[in-house]
Formats: structure tokens, C-alpha cells, sequence
């Protein structure tokens, strides 16, 4: 077809950030079908407490320093978490990079807890279905710190190297962020139904 | 950062279109041998990949089928055995859905959503390459497994008790639940690409109301993948883990719950009718104004009705679910709200019928295959709304009516579409038109053998044959009318065999197709058939919802991105304002390998837990490689 010129983008940044990135929006549709997911667990989980005639099914509610602790962890990493994203925003290289290194710390310290969180659930994965959901749960929402946790290895390492001081890595920081707060906002569903639902 | 003055030079704004072009297509084009057929990233060949195999499956599925009436033909057939003929039809029920049904409406859209918005590639293309591998590799696991006889054999919604631990030892029911795996993980991975093609990357000026109905329709489709697929992954996790570490989520012994299995099946089997049938409504409804000559009646009423579709589609899984006791409150509720999405299908037909009506419809092949979608799935729909009564339901459930039913639904309101479909976009992806004549036999054959094959269904149901039996007695009165089935499944047969003539004889001695053989309005007809790796020389401007009829013939394009990189336009969500000039990724090897370590990770867990530890390492380094910047122009901003 023979074409007319209507529109000149030269002057148009070579990449844009938050919602005027493809990969912010490839992250929140990846948010939402991992939602959809945690969303179906706990429904699961409410779903056999209501068939069962006693719940939790042949153990005692989960003991609650270890996951109370866990939760406390995530949500002061939020602090670290939207601080990195902010500086990331402004560019601030050594900024990003010491925040990134204490986001890993954040990432480890909740996997220590989790490891005495299953401990603390005094059930089994195979004694029975409340014993296999809980297992699954925090199965899934382990899982989800472990990806982020190396995400954030990978790209600190990123932040350091030559490919470092570039828009689109900014850009990587702000998502692993959003991410990062995506994983903190899911547990919190998830601790209520595990640790308080329970003793209800 | 703006573009440095030293990059001015690479920039197309100057260029003739002789030099733009062979630039493009140096920064764009698939390198030709080995390794550039596992690197590539190129949306359009990703695409016709997926279509190829996609296809392929369709006829394997078909030549099921066919097994399947020979051994009905007759009471107490021998040609096949009970268990046999339970992979059989297990087999068929799954490939159709899984491998064909599903990836072939995605196939489409990996093809036309970035023509259709006027962009260079889909988002992630790289996530595209992936995709189409691990499906490859999921599909070849099934096949496999029923070379080696031991396919599974527990239907294709593979109910608990039966596929559970208990009922079903082996790892038959296992392979099924890990092909789930694949084929999901494939199909999350594709609409996460659309909806982020359709959010970001449309043509400058293409604001929500003028983007056309087939987009509309597979941006819906991507949001119910992305809803409704975590369920079927969660159950067949599940499953999974049921059998193979003694979790007890469906063992009714120990807390856990036969129907829970039902429910989370069913979330997501109801939603997949539509993620099947809505891009079958997105075709229909950009092949009908094309050929009638005159623009769609009630765009708005239409892509509204796809919406309310997509939205009402979560509240009907229970219609599935009749027979098994659920409370009657429940039961009345999902009665409804299965009345209620005949309404906005009502709208989508009388929109397509007032179109007709106001038209003057030339009645080509694409045409043909619309109406017969049209007569085909509105009695589909009719049995639909009969079987939503629950009464009716208890009295056929499982029988043969229900395979009549959803047949008429699958087929005529899916395969009808998608034939049509191709017929008309075969132009645009071979260069190639297919032949008039032998598309009116292909039309023809199909038509009158679907209706001659499944309506009789209708009456055997109701005469009380069950479905999945491998053989019946002779004193039953269905003989008759089995045999019938048979016979005409051999014309719904030919019908098909002779499409696929067709399809191949066009590829090579087909009639050169020109950019817009049927003078249609949506943007891929803007470009040459089979299009460039680049898809347009200068990236679209859209003023209206046909910009294809707009300014004479001419095309309003957008000048100022660069050469040297892949550079494609991201754009306002609702408006579609210019944002950026983004990168697209160049080819790549590691989408290759990474869906190697993936498949080795899947296959690997049905026999050991531990392969999600150790499986799940190389997966990592591959996805790293993948992700690590290798310094190209791509990197810059």
C-alpha cells in the first residue's frame, strides 16, 4: 500500500518505565495467575474444613511463633523493598545495589522460619487432606520466595556488572519489587487461614 | 533517555523503501539452517508451527474416531478390546481438547493479534518460542505413551476415584495429568503474550473502540486462560501428588473429597468451552463484513456480549455436576446462570444475522463454513439450554445425547469457524489462495457429514445408549442407527481428508493471493502475503475500526525508529498514544533449552518428587542465560 507519514517518534524514549513497560504488565499478568492460584488453595482449604466435622483433622493448630515471626519479616522487608524501587526510579546505581544486597537478606531470613514452619504444623503431608493442604500452601508460597529470592540474586549480580547503569535494569529492579510485594501481600491470606482460621 | 543525534543516521525516516526494507530485514529475519529453526522468535513462524501441529493432532484425533465408530458399527464388535478402547477414547477427548483445540485458537492469535494491531512482534517473543516447545514436547509424551499402551485410560476429565491412587496403579493416569502440566503452561505463557500484544504494543490511534473484534475476542480468551487455568494445574498437582507421595486431598477415607476434583475441573472445563468458542466468535465476526459489504452491525453490542460470555462462563461449572447430589439451591442457581449466557450468545447471532440481512453476502467458502457455524451451533445451543435443566440432564446425563450436544457446540461453534478461518487468512500466511471449488466440497462433506454423524447421537441418547461403552449387546435397539453414525463418519471423514488435499496442494500451485485478495479492512491485509519478517515497513497510524477503507487506499504510517535494532511502538493502553520505542528481543537459542529442562522437569516428577529439587536447577540456568543481556542494540535505552 502506498503510505502518507502522519506521525515522527524519533524524540520517543527508547524505554519507559512502570505502566509504559511491556515487562510491568507481563508481571502483573504473571501476579494474576499466580493469584488465581493461591486463590484456589485457600478455597480448597475452606472447602474440606467445611466437609470435615472437626478441623484442623487429627492434630492441634499450628503453632504460631515461627509463621508469626515469618510474617513479620516479609512485611518490615516491605520498608528495604519500596525504598530500592524508589531509588531504582531516580537511577541511584550504589543505592540499588546495597538495597538489593539487603533484599536477599530479606529473601533467606523468611526461608529459615519456613523450615520450622512445617515443623510447627504437628501434621504430615499424607496423614490426611488438612494435612495436605497446609503442606501445599506453604509449599506453593515457599516455592514463590525461592523464585523471587533468586530473581534477586541474579539481578543484584546484574546491578553490578557492566550491563548495570542501563533504564531497562531500573526497570528489572522495579518489577522484581512489585513482585516481591505481590509475594509479601499473598502470605498474608494465607497465614490467617493456616495459623488463625483454625482457632477460630 | 532520548535518542543520541549519532543514531540518526539508523533511523527510517529518510530511507526509500527499497533500502528501509532490506534493512529490516537484516535486523529481522530468521537466519536460514540449523540452529535458526530452534532461535527463532518470529511470531509468524512460532505461529504456523503451532498451527501445523495443532492440525496434525486434529487428524490424529480424527483417525481415534474412526477406530471408535468401527468398533460401534455393530453390537458385539471385536476389532478393539475394553481397555483399548479406553485410551482410545480418552485419548481422543484429550488430544482434541488439549492439543488441538485450545493451541490452534491460540495459534491463530500468535499469528494475527500483532498483524491485526500493527506491530512488528508479539510481546516476549522469546516466551512465544517456549511456549510452542513445551507444548510440542507434551503432545509427543501423550502419543508415546499410547504407542507404548499405556496411555491414559480414565476419560479426559479423569475423574478421582477412578484415576486416584487406588483404582488406577500404573502411571497412566499420571501421563495425563503431566501432559495438563505442558499443554498449561504453554497456553498461561501465550496469553500472557496477548494480553500484553493488545495492552501495549497497538498501533498509534487504535483506541479500545477501534480495535477489531478477532483481537477483542482473543484478548477475552487470554483472560480466561489466565483465570481459569491455575484450576486444572491445581487439580492435576494434585493428583499427582495423591498418587505419588500419598497426599490425601481426594481420598474420602482420610478428609479429602471425591467432587473436590469435579469442582476444580470444572472451574476450569466450563471456561475452556469458551476459551475454545470466543476466538471462534472473534473469526466469524471479522469474516462476515468482509464478505457482506458493509461493517459489522452492533460492534459495541458484540464485543460486550464477549465480555458478559467470558464473565458468566466462571458461574456455570456446577451444569456439569447434576447428577452428583449437590443441594438444590445450588443446583437452581447454575440452572440460571446457564439460561442466562444464552443471552449474550442471542446478541452475537442476531448481530451476525442483521449483518447478513443489511449486507450483500458473496457467498465464498469462508462464508459457506459461517453459516453452517451459525445453523450448527444455535441447535448445539438449543440442546444446551435443555440440557440446563436438571431434570432433562438426570435423564441423559452420560448418555449419548450429551455427545451429540457437545459436538454440535465444539465443532459447529469451533472447527466450523476455524475452517472458515482458514479459508480466509491462508492467503495471508502462504501467499496462496485456496481453491474455490474444492472448498465448497470441503464445506459440503463436512457439513452434511457432521449432521449426519452426530445428530442420530441426539436419538440413540435418548434411546438410553451410554457414552464410553466399548460395545453393546444386539438385542438393544441401537444397531441401526450406529451403523448409520458409522457410515457418515466416513463423509464428515473424506470431508476433512479432502481439506487437507487442499491445504497442501495450495501451498505450492494455489493462485497468487496479493496483499488483499478480499478487499477486507483490518490492518494485516496492509502488508504482503505471506508478510516480511518486519511484518510492516513503517509501523501503522489508525484513525477509525477500518483503517484498510480509510484515505483512499493509502495507509498512514509512522516514521523515526530505528534499523539497526529490533524496534517496535508502545502505546497507551486506552488511547493508544506513542510511549516508547521498545525493544524487541532478537532470536534466541536458550527458549529452546530452557523448554528441554522444563520437559525433563515434568517428566522426571511423575516418577520421583525429588525431580522438582534437582530438575528444577537446570531450569534455572537456563531461564538465566535466557534473561542475561548479551550486549546488543536490543539492551540499549
Amino acid at each position: 500500500m502506498k503510505e502518507r507519514i502522519v506521525l515522527e517518534t524519533s524524540r520517543l524514549p527508547l524505554h519507559a518505565m512502570g505502566m509504559a513497560s511491556p515487562t510491568w504488565w507481563g508481571t502483573c499478568a504473571f501476579m494474576l495467575i499466580e493469584g488465581s492460584g493461591f486463590a484456589l488453595a485457600i478455597a480448597v482449604y475452606l472447602y474440606l474444613m467445611s466437609l470435615a466435622p472437626h478441623w484442623p483433622i487429627g492434630a492441634p493448630p499450628p503453632d504460631l511463633w515461627a509463621g508469626t515471626w515469618l510474617t513479620v519479616v516479609l512485611v518490615i522487608s516491605v520498608i528495604p523493598n519500596v525504598l530500592v524501587s524508589r531509588w531504582a526510579e531516580s537511577r541511584r546505581l550504589r543505592r540499588v545495589q546495597i538495597g538489593l544486597l539487603v533484599m536477599i537478606v530479606f529473601g533467606i531470613a523468611p526461608l529459615v522460619f519456613r523450615a520450622f514452619e512445617f515443623m510447627a504444623l504437628h501434621i504430615n503431608w499424607d496423614k490426611n487432606a488438612y494435612g495436605s493442604i497446609v503442606w501445599v500452601l506453604l509449599g506453593l508460597h515457599t516455592t514463590h520466595i525461592l523464585t523471587d529470592l533468586v530473581d534477586t540474586i541474579v539481578l543484584t549480580c546484574l546491578m553490578f556488572s557492566r550491563h548495570g547503569d542501563n533504564t531497562r535494569r531500573y526497570g528489572d529492579v522495579q518489577d522484581n519489587s512489585l513482585y516481591w510485594n505481590f509475594v509479601v501481600l499473598t502470605w498474608l491470606p494465607i497465614y490467617a487461614c493456616i495459623y488463625w482460621v483454625p482457632r477460630l | 533517555m532520548m535518542g543520541k543525534e549519532s543514531s540518526r543516521p539508523l533511523l527510517d525516516t529518510d530511507l526509500d523503501d527499497v533500502v528501509l526494507e532490506a534493512r529490516l530485514a537484516k535486523t529481522w529475519e530468521t537466519p536460514t539452517g540449523f540452529w535458526g529453526i530452534f532461535a527463532t522468535v518470529d511470531h509468524k513462524i512460532i505461529a504456523r508451527r503451532y498451527l501445523a501441529t495443532a492440525f496434525v493432532f486434529l487428524f490424529l484425533g480424527g483417525l481415534l474416531a474412526l477406530a471408535m465408530r468401527l468398533q460401534l458399527s455393530r453390537p458385539e464388535a471385536r476389532f478393539i478390546g475394553p481397555d483399548r478402547y479406553n485410551q482410545i477414547f480418552t485419548m481422543h477427548g484429550t488430544n482434541m481438547m488439549f492439543l488441538f483445540a485450545v493451541p490452534v485458537m491460540e495459534a491463530v492469535a500468535i499469528y494475527l493479534v500483532p498483524l491485526m494491531v500493527g506491530t512488528r512482534n508479539i510481546a516476549f517473543p522469546r516466551l512465544n518460542a517456549y511456549s510452542y516447545w513445551v507444548f510440542l514436547f507434551g503432545g509427543i509424551l501423550l502419543w508415546l505413551s499410547f504407542a507404548l499402551d499405556t496411555a491414559p485410560d480414565v476419560g479426559w476429565f479423569a475423574y478421582v476415584p477412578l484415576a486416584g491412587p487406588q483404582y488406577s496403579p500404573g502411571k497412566r493416569a499420571d501421563l495425563w495429568a503431566q501432559m495438563i502440566t505442558f499443554t498449561e503452561v504453554a497456553a498461561l505463557a501465550v496469553a500472557v503474550e496477548i494480553v500484553v500484544t493488545v495492552f501495549k504494543q497497538r498501533a498509534p490511534g487504535m483506541s479500545l473502540d477501534r480495535i477489531p473484534v478477532l483481537v477483542w475476542a482473543m484478548l477475552v480468551m487470554s483472560f480466561l486462560v489466565i483465570l481459569a487455568m491455575p484450576a486444572i494445574m491445581f487439580a492435576s498437582s494434585t493428583l499427582i501428588l495423591d498418587r505419588l507421595v500419598g497426599t490425601q486431598f481426594y481420598n474420602p477415607a482420610k478428609g479429602g473429597d471425591a467432587l473436590l476434583w469435579q469442582h476444580l475441573f470444572w472451574f476450569f472445563g466450563h471456561p475452556e468451552v469458551y476459551i475454545i468458542f470466543i476466538p471462534a466468535v472473534g473469526m466469524v465476526s471479522t469474516i462476515l463484513p468482509t464478505f457482506v459489504g458493509r461493517p459489522l452491525f452492533g460492534y459495541l453490542a458484540l464485543v460486550s456480549a464477549l465480555v458478559a460470555t467470558g464473565i458468566l462462563s466462571f458461574g456455570l461449572w456446577v451444569h456439569h455436576m447434576f447428577v452428583v447430589g449437590l443441594p438444590r439451591v445450588g443446583e437452581s442457581f447454575f440452572t440460571a446462570s446457564s439460561m442466562a449466557i444464552a443471552l449474550p450468545a442471542g446478541v452475537q447471532i442476531f448481530c451476525w444475522l442483521a449483518t447478513l440481512w443489511a449486507g450483500r453476502p458473496v457467498f465464498k467458502t469462508p462464508v459457506l463454513f459461517v453459516l453452517g457455524f451459525i445453523v450448527t451451533f444455535v441447535m448445539g445451543g438449543l440442546t444446551g439450554v435443555m440440557v440446563a435443566s436438571v431434570p432433562f440432564d438426570t435423564q441423559v446425563h452420560d448418555t449419548y445425547f450429551v455427545v451429540a450436544h457437545f459436538h454440535y457446540v465444539l465443532v459447529g461453534g469451533a472447527v466450523f469457524p476455524l475452517l472458515g478461518a482458514v479459508y480466509y487468512w491462508y492467503p495471508k500466511i502462504c501467499g496462496r489462495m485456496m481453491s474455490e471449488r474444492l472448498g465448497r466440497w470441503v464445506f459440503g462433506l463436512i457439513f452434511v457429514g457432521f449432521h449426519l454423524t452426530f445428530f442420530p447421537m441426539h436419538i440413540l441418547g435418548l434411546a438410553g445408549m451410554p457414552r464410553r461403552v466399548y460395545t453393546y449387546q444386539p438385542e438393544l435397539p441401537w444397531a441401526g442407527l450406529n451403523l448409520f453414525v458409522s457410515l457418515s463418519s466416513l463423509i464428515l471423514a473424506t470431508g476433512f481428508l479432502l481439506f487437507l488435499i487442499d491445504a497442501l496442494r495450495s501451498w505450492r500451485h494455489g493462485r497468487p493471493a496479493g496483499s488483499n485478495p478480499w478487499g477486507a479492512s483490518t490492518l494485516e491485509w496492509a502488508t504482503t502475503s505471506p508478510p516480511p519478517a518486519y511484518n510492516f515497513r513503517r509501523i501503522p497510524v489508525v484513525s477509525s475500526l477500518t483503517p484498510l477503507l480509510d484515505n483512499d487506499g493509502e495507509l498512514t504510517v509512522a516514521a523515526g525508529l530505528r534499523t539497526d535494532r529490533r524496534e517496535l511502538l508502545i502505546t497507551s493502553v486506552v488511547e493508544a498514544l506513542p510511549q516508547s520505542r521498545e525493544s524487541s528481543p532478537r532470536n534466541s537459542i536458550w527458549p529452546f533449552l530452557a523448554s528441554i529442562a522444563t520437559s525433563i522437569l515434568f517428566v522426571w516428577s511423575i516418577f520421583s518428587p525429588w525431580a522438582v529439587v534437582w530438575g528444577a536447577i537446570p531450569v534455572a540456568l537456563a531461564l538465566i542465560a535466557w534473561f542475561w543481556p548479551k550486549g546488543s542494540p536490543e539492551d540499549e535505552s
